[in-house]
């Protein structure tokens, strides 16, 4: 197997190990979307997809 | 009536101390988003100067890896022991400095492609435009974003996971969706860092620029890549 591939992998898993307290508290302890919360922060997502379709286009 | 006005003046001086604390809380909160713009950009560029001379001294491919490993291990474990000292500054340039070391190899094999130019500067301005209209929107709109934390950090996960995964599955449209997961990720990363700074719960402007810097070089590398795959006839 390609080592660069053994290196690459052994950085994700310590990544993931480290990443995984901080993931956790956040699961935890996220406060409660109240209402228009998540049309608030999907709508600028949404210009984002929008945006990376128009990228796309430009490069093709 | 002595009683009244004494209480009236009180509650005047209540008042005044409480405005003062907000004005105070308010410049505070201006001075972080303030320096983490200032370091953001210093740090940028000097990722600019780490990539070219790399580009420059045509570095192997290997660099990436061993550049982002050291970078990670800095930032995992060096950086939020000296974030609070002025070695965080020298420890950030660090970081910045080996990640832009780790993007030359990887610019000059995308410019090698037919298209590989016009793709990096597609990259490069998409990028800017991300992030200047999600700071722009985040700061405008005074919300608080911090309900997704819980929803970034599982999705993050996920996808750490699937890439994980894909290493050794090599799935091209596993690869393409990971590419556009990361830079969803990463832009809810910009909205939720950006708020938590404006709202005055970031305190530490290295930190905060870690953060952000972090989310602007991950949506530069994964639009890089889609950008690399979908032009491609």
């Amino acid at each position: 197997m390609d080592w660069m591939k053994i290196g690459q992998a052994g950085l994700l898993i310590m990544f993931i190990v480290v990443m995984f307290p901080a993931a956790r508290h956040w699961s935890k302890n996220s406060p409660k979307a109240e209402a228009g919360d998540w049309k608030a922060a999907l709508l600028p997502l949404a210009g984002v997809i929008l945006f990376i379709a128009l990228l796309i286009s430009m490069v093709r | 009536m002595l009683k009244d006005r004494d209480y009236m003046q009180r509650a005047g001086g209540t008042q005044a101390l409480s405005a003062q604390a907000i004005q105070e809380s308010a410049l505070a909160t201006n001075k972080v988003l303030k320096n983490t713009y200032l370091l953001l950009s210093a740090t940028l560029l000097f990722s600019a100067l780490t990539a070219g001379i790399s580009m420059a001294l045509e570095l192997p491919r290997v660099t990436y890896l061993i550049s982002v490993g050291i970078a990670m291990v800095a930032g995992i474990f060096v950086l939020p022991r000296t974030a609070n000292s002025s070695a965080g500054i020298g420890v950030i340039f660090l970081i910045t400095g080996m990640l832009g070391l780790g993007l030359g190899p990887l610019l000059t094999m995308y410019l090698e492609l037919p298209k590989g130019p016009q793709i990096i500067g597609t990259a490069l301005g998409g990028t800017g435009t991300i992030f200047l209209a999600l700071s722009a929107y985040t700061l405008k709109s005074q919300r608080n974003f911090n309900f997704m934390g819980g929803f970034l950090f599982a999705g993050f996960m996920v996808v750490l996971i699937a890439a994980l995964a894909n290493i050794f599955l090599a799935m091209p449209a596993l690869s393409l969706a990971l590419s556009a997961g990361i830079i969803l990720l990463m832009s809810g990363f910009i909205l939720f860092d950006t708020s938590r700074i404006a709202r005055g719960e970031e305190t530490n402007y290295i930190m905060a620029t870690y953060g952000i810097y972090l989310a602007i070089f991950n949506i530069f590398i994964n639009l890089l890549a889609l950008l690399g795959i979908m032009g491609d006839d």
